[in-house]
């Protein structure tokens, strides 16, 4: 009798109501996006269609952006950029995604592993060192220039752009689309094959629809980050894209000029068309068919002649993508390295000098990543938690803002935090925005998507019935939250934290805008003010090194930690 | 030859010869020298437990897997050497691998596309299929919004739109509830018929194998234990798996002294005359064969009683006798007619409805 009426109310009465602890941590949350993320986008909507001074509507700023040269060459060059980027990066992605997830290919290991290397440097940093090595007068073309008597214009203008960010940002369509081709139940592809299909048009017809959801979620990551990038463009002295822009407005003619937030609405617009596109693609093709055992396309084995074209390719990939790593590194090193393939002299002298002037730099980084991720986990952590374990009302509200904020640009952020919080005066007269923790906050909300997944992820590994086992036996939803769920999910949650920590440590893009003095400024802006001026290349790329291996080593970690937490789970199931 | 466009077949049926086959993956020795005909027009079953190397086999004719040693011919022609696109093989996958970016038409279509027909043909084609499957109105739908039987014959249209020589099903009526698969199964059946088509049908399920095929192969750890029609296998099993694999079997070992059988600690039946089974046998007979009584008709052995256990329109006594143990099936009259365990009772044994194995 008891169980019946238990058994009948259960489904509906447990999770239908919320109890006012979880209504109170959605309104903080809900509160912390509208301070953060709305307020500042707002703000800078607000004075994009605003006048100037008395603040009454106006499309005036709009018309003035059209009418205007430079903004227009601007648009379209981002547009351009961005695309080719889109395109070389495809280029490079579609044959590796090919050859990994087709055939028995050893190199697989090593394909895979090159998809860390765009997290754990941001583009910028090779940028001056790909000039040593590409540039005009770089090894590659003076090498060229003496036996071959031609020069070929990689970096020259958008061409380096184009080229540093596609060898930077393929990985994003790699790993995407070889995830979405692996996920392909392998009989969709002997179902083509045993109707007469084969070959390249097997390919076209069956694998790459197939995995086409995968491939546009890369290809309009490639696209909106190529957008948001300022420093690479401005490090290869190009200055008329709308990023760039939108930061030189600002920073030089002042807070209070319209352009550059009319710059942030455009760029915005392109940020949102893309996450359109990209959820258009994804709408209701959720291909990941059940798998079946032998999971995955089939993988042959590849005839010798195939191997070594395969091996062929993906070594010279391969060199171009440690590119600017190992030029960052002999960079680092060297004494004088210019008209000469290689340096003329070696030196520890950089990094002696980084130690002992910008230690600052290091040490403001590791505070303000740490700080960034720990808010990030908390409220990734907490949003996982009201999505997946409650039917508090408009919970999907807070997953929306925070993947929101994933498409705001982090230009468009920094100005508007700028914007916001400079009118908000601290007792002493000086603004908020000026203040270090601004820089935090702005990291905090750029990457609270990545801890949001780490978390989402590992509690949806979590079987509902373990809380409700610990809630039969009396403990209330705070306390089985605390003993059974957390400690289950505290590997997922740390995966989140470095990731949050590792990619806000080389976030550039508003940590430019908010930087008010050096002694605020993280390692990255050192990075792109040493880079700037000749002599300072060789301490740039020492710190660069630096943060590299410091990134580098935090996603070797994490990668770890999901490793080890995985395989505890498997122990105890 | 592709004229044809109501998939009435004009094309004659062809046969299948698997030669010697050999494959293994890696150390896992997967199929041991199969050899086995399928003649033309049948509908031939591959029967055995999972993992016996079914699946392996079928792939291999359809050319998803390499023998490493052996051949196989279809309609005379080795294919040993060919890849799947060119075999024209149809096969039906137990997952269905329906397409889910195309719809319901496009998916029957692409078969056809690929062997580069007409449009105006490719559109009737595709309409006389889903015609023939039931499902002409359901054309635009995409397959996630068909039900499981839906699917099941989505995937059948566009194997045989394309009129391949030999249809290979694997476990096509798995995914679907008890119901379904009997009314499927029966049209499959229908439609093999109609399209005289030759068609390898692979399952785990007896019953079904039984109950629309018309020869069966039964596997075992990669090896052919027996082929022959259900009533062949049933009647006459070659050995001890193929026994105990068909239904519920009593398999009695013993000896053959004079002309009875002798068994256990020296219960004697007589052999009927045209008998001649090896000196030292096995007998098996199916546990509907024997009868028990209250009183010793002539010939009946003495036996306790063990356990009852009730069927339904049978009652499965287990019986000893001596250190011999029998199943014996009896129609269920009343439960006043129950033997009851612990009871004295006589068992008779017809000998010859029994199969003898030798030892
Ligand atoms: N790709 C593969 N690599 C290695 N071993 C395999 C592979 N595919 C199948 N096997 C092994 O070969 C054996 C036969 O597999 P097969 O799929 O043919 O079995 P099956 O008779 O179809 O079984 P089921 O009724 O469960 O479908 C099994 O032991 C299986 O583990
Ligand atoms: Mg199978």
């Amino acid at each position: 009798m008891t169980q019946a009426v238990l058994s009948h109310k259960r489904p509906r009465g447990r999770r239908a109501s919320a109890t006012p602890g979880q209504i109170g941590l959605a309104l903080a949350i809900a509160a912390f996006f509208v301070v953060f993320l709305a307020a500042p986008v707002a703000t800078v909507v607000y004075v994009a269609f605003t006048e100037k001074g008395t603040g009454a509507f106006t499309l005036i700023n709009f018309v003035d952006f059209a009418r205007t040269d430079l903004f227009i060459r601007s648009f379209w060059n981002s547009i351009y950029a961005s695309t080719m980027t889109v395109v070389v990066a495809s280029m490079i992605a579609l044959p590796l995604a090919y050859i990994t997830t087709r055939f028995d290919f050893r190199g697989s290991v090593l394909i895979q592993t090159l998809a860390f290397l765009p997290l754990i440097m941001p583009p910028f940093v090779g940028a001056v060192a790909m000039l040593l090595l590409f540039g005009r007068n770089g090894s590659i073309n003076l090498l060229l220039d003496d036996y071959f008597d031609f020069k070929i214009p990689f970096m020259e203008g958008l061409n380096g752009v184009i080229f540093v960010q596609s060898i930077h940002y393929f990985p994003f369509i790699l790993v995407n689309l070889s995830t979405a081709m692996r996920n392909i139940d392998r009989s969709m592809e002997e179902a083509a094959q045993n109707l007469g299909s084969s070959g390249f048009r097997l390919f076209r017809r069956i694998v790459l629809p197939l995995a086409m959801p995968g491939y546009v979620a890369g290809a309009s990551l490639v696209f909106v980050k190529v957008m948001d990038d300022l420093a690479t463009p401005l490090l290869l002295g190009v200055k008329d894209m709308l990023a760039p822009q939108a930061y030189l407005r600002v920073t030089s003619v002042g807070i209070t000029d319209p352009m550059g937030y009319v710059i942030s609405v455009v760029l915005v617009l392109i940020a949102v068309l893309c996450m359109w596109l990209w959820a258009r693609a994804v709408a209701g093709k959720d291909y990941n068919t059940e798998q079946r055992g032998g999971g995955g396309l089939a993988k042959r084995s590849m005839k010798p002649h195939e191997k070594w074209i395969a091996y062929g390719v993906v070594l010279l990939i391969l060199l171009l993508v440690l590119a600017p790593h190992i030029s960052l590194l002999l960079l680092s090193f060297a004494t004088v390295w210019s008209f000469s393939p290689l340096p003329d002299a070696y030196t520890t002298a950089h990094y002696t000098r980084v130690f002992s002037e910008s230690f600052d730099y290091i040490k403001n980084t590791l505070i303000y990543s740490s700080l960034a991720g720990l808010i990030d986990i908390i409220i990734g952590g907490a949003i996982a938690y009201l999505v997946l374990r409650t039917k508090l009302i408009g919970r999907t509200w807070l997953d929306w803002a925070a993947s929101a904020a994933l498409a705001i640009p982090g230009v468009v952020l920094g100005i508007g935090f700028l914007r916001a919080f400079y009118d908000v005066q601290l007792p002493g007269g000086r603004p908020l925005a000026t203040m270090w923790i601004m820089i935090v906050l702005a990291l905090a909300v750029r990457r609270l998507a990545y801890a949001l997944r780490a978390c989402y992820a590992s509690l949806q590994q979590i079987s509902v019935s373990l809380e409700e086992a610990a809630e039969s036996l009396g403990a209330t939803k705070l306390r089985s939250a605390r003993k059974i769920l957390l400690p289950l999910m505290v590997g997922g949650i740390l995966a989140g934290f470095i990731t949050s920590f590792a990619t806000a440590a080389v976030e550039l893009s508003a940590t430019l805008m908010l930087v008010q003095s050096s002694d605020d400024a993280p390692l990255v802006y050192g990075l792109y003010v040493f880079m700037q001026s000749a002599a300072g290349r060789g301490p740039g790329a020492a710190l660069g090194v630096i943060a590299v291996l410091l990134v580098a080593a935090c996603t070797y970690l994490s990668h770890l930690v999901i490793e080890r937490t995985q395989s505890a789970k498997g122990a105890i199931q | 030859m592709m004229q044809t466009m109501d998939l009435a077949r004009t094309r004659a049926a062809v046969d299948v010869d698997i030669r010697n086959v050999d494959l293994s993956y890696g150390v896992n020795h997967v199929l041991k020298d199969v050899s086995l005909r399928i003649k033309p027009g049948e509908f031939f079953a591959f029967l055995g437990p999972s993992g016996c190397g079914k699946t392996t086999l079928l792939r291999l004719i359809a050319g998803f897997n390499r023998a490493d040693r052996g051949d196989v011919l279809v309609g005379g022609e080795d294919v040993s050497n060919l890849p799947p696109w060119k075999r024209d093989v149809g096969m039906v996958f137990q997952s269905y691998a329906l397409w889910p970016h195309m719809s319901v038409a496009q998916n029957v279509a692409f078969g056809l596309e690929e062997r580069k027909v007409p449009k105006a043909e490719v559109v009737r084609r595709v309409q006389a299929a889903l015609d023939l499957v039931g499902l002409g109105h359901l054309a635009d739908r995409k397959p996630s919004q068909l039900s499981g039987g839906q699917q099941q014959r989505v995937a059948v249209a566009r194997t045989i739109v394309v009129e391949p020589k030999v249809l290979l099903l694997d476990e096509p009526l798995s995914n679907l509830d008890a119901k379904m698969r009997i009314q499927v199964r029966r049209e499959l059946r229908d439609l093999q018929q109609r399209l005289n088509l030759t068609t390898i049908f692979v399952t785990h399920d007896q019953e079904e194998a039984n109950a629309i095929c018309d020869r069966i192969a039964i596997m075992n750890d990669g090896v052919i234990q027996q082929i022959g029609t259900p009533v062949e296998l049933y009647e006459k099993p070659a050995n001890l798996f193929v026994a105990n694999f068909l239904g519920a079997a009593n398999v009695i070992a013993g000896k053959i002294e004079g002309r009875s059988f002798v068994m256990g600690e020296g219960l004697q039946v007589a052999l009927p005359e045209e008998s001649h089974p090896p000196t030292n046998a096995r007998l098996v007979i199916r546990p509907h064969f024997l009868k028990v009584d209250h009183a010793p008709p002539a010939g009946s052995l003495p036996a306790v009683v063990s356990h009852i256990e009730f069927l339904g329109a049978n009652v499965r006594y287990g019986l000893t006798m001596g250190d011999v143990s029998l199943s014996v099936d009896a129609p269920f009259q009343s439960s006043t007619a129950l033997y009851k365990p612990g009871e004295q009772v006589f068992v008779t044994m017809p000998l010859d409805k029994g199969a003898w194995l030798a030892v």
